[in-house]
């Protein structure tokens, strides 16, 4: 049988790790929505005074690579601090699962960021709350590095994709060197608006295809 | 652990060829593998040309027009661009550069349309109603002087939803436009008489009713005009260039002319018994399309499995060896929800959670118990998983 996805992703599909809710649970995090075809809620139980991650849950509503990640990101997060578990890339979950296609991708960024934003939660309700920092071009950047071309399975700013990033007034204008009609384009204006659009000073995210 | 027994579900997308038609395809490879050619040609060459014309005869026989009227092409695809693109070719400069659609149409009519859209032709989508009918009244408000055409596709590949092709051919002549309908997986399937519904143009496929892949028809009714597509030779009645495909036509022919009643109403009866053991022992399903199960392709059947996503059912179940398809995102190569389904108006989540289940003669009782069983073991597994299940 020649199926695309490795051994391993196939038995964490098949049988998935800290699978189920967490009545007290100490931070939680929803990723993606059953719209985009993905969501992920994740539960994190954690030591108080050694900042170990000592449970973690998740509960998916997605395809086989979405449940595979959320597994494989659950075991790597699982006793370890928090610092340590903030560390774990969407490419670790990737290398632990042996690989996704390209188009799965997408998927072990998102169970990663699922496991940031419980931490996040958890480190801003124990009095670790951030000021708001502007929006800049970097932190545009940074955000587009977790948006994956489903073509290459990396990420949007690892080629030559983006063309031009503006950013004035809080609005940002981006270029894709992709055309229009292409059968992924549709797809990456929507998983970038995504990604932008929650930032809290801006009003407008416009995309345009350029090639 | 029960023994995994291989269950073809996927039979809208293709079926499998039968023996008989198998054979004879063969004979024009090994045997008579000669082109097809006049009359004052070679015997072999004759026999070729015997066997295609027999092929036309038995095709417009089943659809009530003449042999003259049925042009092979390489598919339904070759077909739906033939139409679209040969009248639009034709009426560049005229005052009608209309075209009606709807948005459950195939791909080939669909990206075709959007094709002639930037070359200047105004298209319009039919709405659908929510069993993904068309709303004829919709269709009345579009039609107008300046329509060239309305294609419509006869049954749905998806949701298997079969429209009333003569109510919709009339809208279209009252107001001057010609009719083309996609009838390539309900043809055979469905009976169908192209003069009774006035069509000007069907669309045909083989490869859905146990004949073989890369051969089709387009039906053009006598008298109707279209710019070919393929330039290369007269064959064809001078509308397709290139040596035709003698073992595929022969074999649709076969296909066409060894279909039984009984093919037809036995993928009907396990449809039937499928849905209704599916639906009275999962809960939280919905039906997608017609619930007038008359409105239906008779192998059609399309369900919604709430709270659970269809990529990961689709893998549960073809590790048991059951094969059907998903109108998830997370299935399609452009990472899109089915615009079938969602021309529906349903929501992503919905479109998401389908899965398309199409039956055959091949098929029995056993195998779709087998299906059921392991359909409720899946469904239960992804349920636990998903954060949207109580």
């Amino acid at each position: 049988m020649s199926l695309p996805y490795s051994k391993k992703t196939i038995e964490n599909f098949l049988n998935p790790k800290n699978v189920g809710d967490m009545d007290d649970a100490d931070a939680t995090a929803t990723e993606g929505s059953p719209a985009c075809g993905d969501m992920i809620k994740l539960y994190i139980k954690v030591d108080k005074d050694t900042k170990i991650i000592k449970d973690i849950r998740f509960r998916s509503f997605g395809c086989a690579s979405n449940i595979a990640a959320s597994s494989v990101v659950t075991e790597l997060a699982k006793n370890k601090t928090l610092q340590e578990a903030k560390n774990i890339s969407w490419e670790d979950v990737l290398n632990n699962l042996g690989g996704l296609p390209p188009v799965k991708v997408h998927c072990a960024v998102l169970s990663t960021e699922a496991l940031k934003t419980a931490i996040e939660n958890y480190e801003m309700e124990h009095g670790l709350i951030k000021e708001k920092i502007p929006t800049s071009p970097e932190i545009v950047k940074n955000r587009l590095k977790r948006v994956i071309n489903p073509v290459t399975g990396k990420d949007v700013m690892s080629g030559d994709l983006v063309k031009t990033i503006d950013l004035k007034g809080g609005i940002i204008q981006i270029e894709l060197n992709i055309q229009e009609s292409h059968q992924f384009a549709e797809n990456l204006k929507e998983e970038i608006k995504e990604r932008l659009e929650p930032l809290w000073d801006i009003k407008e995210v416009n995309i345009r295809f350029v090639e | 652990m029960t023994d995994i027994i291989s269950v073809y579900l996927d039979n809208n997308a293709t079926t499998r060829v039968n023996e008989e038609t198998a054979e004879y395809i063969k004979s024009f490879m090994v045997e008579d593998y000669a082109i097809a050619s006049s009359q004052f040609s070679h015997s072999m060459g004759i026999k070729a040309r015997e066997a295609v014309e027999k092929a036309r005869v038995t095709i417009s026989s089943k659809i009530n027009a003449e042999p003259g009227e049925i042009v092979f092409t390489s598919g339904g695809t070759e077909a739906n661009n033939l139409v679209l693109q040969g009248l639009a070719r034709l009426n560049e400069e005229s005052n009608r550069k209309k075209i009606i659609i709807s948005g459950i149409e195939h791909f080939s009519v669909l990206h075709t349309a959007q094709m002639l859209e930037k070359k200047g032709f105004e298209i319009k989508y039919c709405r659908v109603d929510k069993h993904g009918l068309i709303d004829e009244e919709h269709l009345k408000s579009l039609v107008d002087g300046k329509t060239l055409l309305v294609s419509i596709l006869h049954g749905n590949h998806e949701m298997g939803a079969l429209q009333n092709i003569s109510s919709l051919a009339d809208i279209a002549h009252n107001k001057g436009a010609f009719f083309h309908t996609d009838a390539s997986v309900s043809f055979g399937q469905v009976d169908i008489d192209a003069k009774e519904s006035g069509l000007d143009f069907m669309t045909m496929s083989g490869h859905k009713i146990y004949g073989p892949k890369g051969v089709g028809a387009l039906f053009i009714k006598k008298g109707m005009n279209l710019s070919k597509l393929l330039y290369g030779g007269f064959s064809e009645n001078n509308m397709r260039g290139g040596t035709e495909n003698v073992p595929g036509i022969a074999g649709f022919g076969k296909a066409v002319e060894t279909l039984q009643e009984s093919d037809i109403s036995t993928a009907g009866f396990l449809r039937d018994y499928l849905f209704s053991r599916i639906s009275s022992e999962i809960d939280n399903i919905s039906l997608n399309g017609p619930e007038d199960f008359s409105r239906r392709i008779p192998n059609n059947l399309n369900i919604s499995f709430e709270y659970i996503e269809g990529e990961s059912i689709v893998l549960h179940l073809d590790l048991k060896g059951i094969s059907v398809i998903t109108g998830s995102a997370c299935f399609s190569k452009s990472l899109q929800a089915s615009h079938v389904l969602m021309a529906m108006g349903f929501s992503h989540q919905r479109a998401h959670s389908s899965i398309r289940f199409s039956t055959s003669r091949y098929l029995s009782k056993t195998e779709m118990d087998y299906t059921v069983e392991r359909l409720r073991e899946t469904v239960e597994n992804l349920r636990r998983l998903s954060p949207l299940y109580k």
